[in-house]
């Protein structure tokens, strides 16, 4: 009886708990609404930006945070996603609401067949078979000019337009504004459903193949298929982004994609603590503004970035929101 | 040129590039054999050696000197800088968390890495730099092949660094603890072996061989960058990997076979699509042997 009570209340405090952290995301979200107009046009660039990189972060997660599988090669899918809008949009001059599915469906399908090396590859060998991927996709977007504009860059993608009641076409043209609340939906979207699939069937299935790969495998979990679904869906995340980036900037270079940016988006995730969706947002919008924010120290930007990740790891390692149980192994597989 | 010929020169331009990715890779392997760990700053501190070399060549001022003096106060200077640097980067930012996750010690050693990068930034500058030219441009026709002084001293050195390296491990008591520390950490503390100087002595080994190996780009392609470092770095953990990480010939072999490939691929495909060859190789190698060209025991011990 007592045990059954105790449960019960643990039960309720659970509730609340889930509740009382509802409630603060309900207002982060209206507080975020209401941003752009008390900042300037710069601050709602540099956060436009940091959601993008969330929408990365959040995509990633699903790959590395849930299934604990180490990608060194998302910014290609991220640069699939934007050169696929990009593409459409140049040459065939789709409308923007029109070539994200594709961008999408693209991106998601490049990640299902870059996992299909996981079959064999495991561990850090997959992780450098994911950065060698990132680097051909990027180095192929470099030399195929005739389509992609080689280093110059694709110029003259379409920015997207809405239909407004009163206002007829409106379109987004290059002010930040309309793009972070596109994004910010995108994100609370992506967050949204990432919360729900934690804690679905799936979710619980991926989360244990992160914790123990051949205990999952025991237990009756098809643990290919799973890998290569998250892959599928962190692809078509991050083939959102792309396609949002690309109608934002108008001009895609290959540069934007580099290993750097699939680094920078695996530290958001580690950084806001592996598996916790509201960490890979809140390490998103944290290492997204902090080089702004550290502009200040001019040409000492990038050295004080680099180490404040390293005092970060050190005194917080396992990221802001790190409730998950964490063994020494959980890593790479 | 015949065709042969200008298969012999690829060949050579090859094996004198991969001869530096194979110093860098090695690196790379000794450290993830003894701590499972991508050191990702190892390109920068191969970067650091490349500096420390052009400041010291300045500074002393070996004008006069021959040239084989000068050469030996580049590498000395080079080889003190980043092997001090290699025990820093170990006990100041690896060894605190080495109990921790890898994924954290990896973000770590991003963080490691643009904190080197841009502190080469800051003290080598921005721009180009010029590697002086402190080794006289000598050169040989062989059959029609063009090897130049510094491509013999790249190769000489090259070899006869691995061979001490191979000594070094396979001959020695600290090697044997340096094997012993990379098959079972915890079962050495219970022996008695000091890991904790067993490791740090490996990063500045680690950190030597990249030290010559930056000196030896700087000779070999007569500018560096302080960006060079983050490129040549990841082909040389591509050579590390695809020879199979943590085995010491099998950095060699991936570093001599990524340079030709390379070399290869330039001169005869597309000089724009080098990289493209090299990775597709690398991938296609892991599908065939999936822990690389000479790797046994397999990553995952999870």
């Amino acid at each position: 009886m007592t045990s059954a009570s105790s449960a019960n209340s643990k039960q309720q405090t659970a509730n609340s708990k889930s509740l009382l952290s509802a409630v603060c995301c309900v207002l982060c979200a209206i507080g975020a609404l209401g941003l752009p107009i008390v900042l300037n046009a710069y601050h709602i660039e540099v956060l436009t930006s940091a959601l993008i990189y969330a929408l990365l972060a959040l995509g990633l997660n699903l790959i590395v945070g849930f299934t604990g599988v180490l990608h060194l090669g998302y910014a290609a899918m991220f640069a699939i996603g934007a050169y696929a809008y990009g593409m459409l949009s140049v040459y065939g001059r789709w409308p923007f609401w029109l070539g994200v599915p594709p961008a999408m469906l693209i991106a998601g399908v490049s990640g299902v067949a870059l996992g299909i090396p996981a079959l064999r590859v495991r561990g850090d060998y997959l992780a450098i078979v994911t950065l060698g991927f990132g680097e051909i996709v990027r180095i192929a977007f470099t030399n195929l000019e005739q389509w992609t504009g080689g280093p110059n860059g694709l110029l003259g993608i379409g920015h997207p337009q809405l239909w407004l009641p009163g206002r007829g076409l409106f379109n987004f043209g290059v002010a930040s504004s309309p793009y972070y609340y596109l994004t910010l939906l995108c994100v609370l979207i992506v967050a949204g459903l990432s919360v729900r699939l934690s804690r679905s069937r799936l979710g619980r299935a991926w989360i244990a193949i992160r914790d123990d790969e051949l205990a999952a495998a025991c237990m009756g979990i098809p643990v290919l298929q799973l890998k290569l679904l998250a892959q599928g869906l962190g692809g078509a995340v991050a083939g959102l982004g792309g396609a949002i980036f690309a109608a934002k900037q108008g001009t895609i270079t290959p540069d934007s994609f580099d290993f750097i940016l699939s680094v920078m988006v695996l530290a958001m995730v580690v950084l806001g603590g592996l598996g916790s969706v509201r960490g890979a947002v809140l390490g998103a919008l944290v290492l997204g503004t902090l080089p702004e924010l550290l502009r200040g120290f001019d040409q000492y930007r990038m050295l004080l970035f680099g180490l404040s990740m390293i005092i970060v790891m050190r005194l917080r390692p396992q990221g802001f929101f790190g409730g998950f149980r964490h063994r020494r192994h959980v890593h790479a597989a | 040129m015949t065709p042969l010929e200008l298969f012999a020169q690829q060949l050579a331009n090859g094996l004198t590039l991969g001869a530096i990715y194979a110093l860098i890779a090695l690196g790379y392997t000794m450290v993830y054999g003894v701590v499972q760990l991508i050191n990702f700053a190892h390109g920068e501190v191969f970067m650091a050696g490349a500096y420390a070399a052009v400041f010291a060549v300045l500074f002393v001022g070996v004008s006069g000197a021959p040239w084989g003096v000068a050469l030996g106060v580049a590498v000395g200077a080079a080889v003190i800088l980043c092997a001090a640097l290699g025990w820093a980067i170990e006990r100041l930012a690896y060894r605190p968390i080495r109990q921790a996750s890898r994924l954290n010690a990896f973000i770590t050693a991003i963080g490691m890495s643009l904190f080197l990068q841009n502190a080469l930034m800051l003290i080598g500058g921005a721009t180009d730099r010029q590697f002086p030219a402190i080794v006289p441009a000598l050169r040989w026709e062989v059959a029609g092949v063009t090897v130049t002084l510094i491509q013999l001293l790249v190769w000489g050195s090259a070899a006869a660094m691995m061979a001490a390296l191979q000594w070094l491990v396979m001959a020695t008591r600290l090697g044997k603890a340096m094997r012993a520390t990379a098959q079972d950490l915890t079962a050495c503390l219970l022996l008695g072996i000091p890991v904790d100087r067993i490791i740090a002595v490996t990063f500045m080994a680690g950190s030597s061989l990249a030290a010559v190996g930056g000196v030896l780009f700087g000779l070999q392609y007569g500018t560096i960058n302080f960006h060079d470092g983050y490129l040549i770095g990841m082909k040389a953990f591509t050579a590390a990997v695809l020879g199979g990480i943590g085995n010491i010939p099998g950095a060699m072999a991936g570093g001599l076979l990524l340079g030709l490939i390379e070399s290869l691929a330039a001169g005869y495909l597309s000089a724009q699509w080098k990289s493209v060859f090299a990775f597709g190789v690398l991938v296609i190698v892991l599908l065939w042997r999936p822990t690389g060209l000479f790797g046994e025991r397999v990553a995952d011990r999870a």
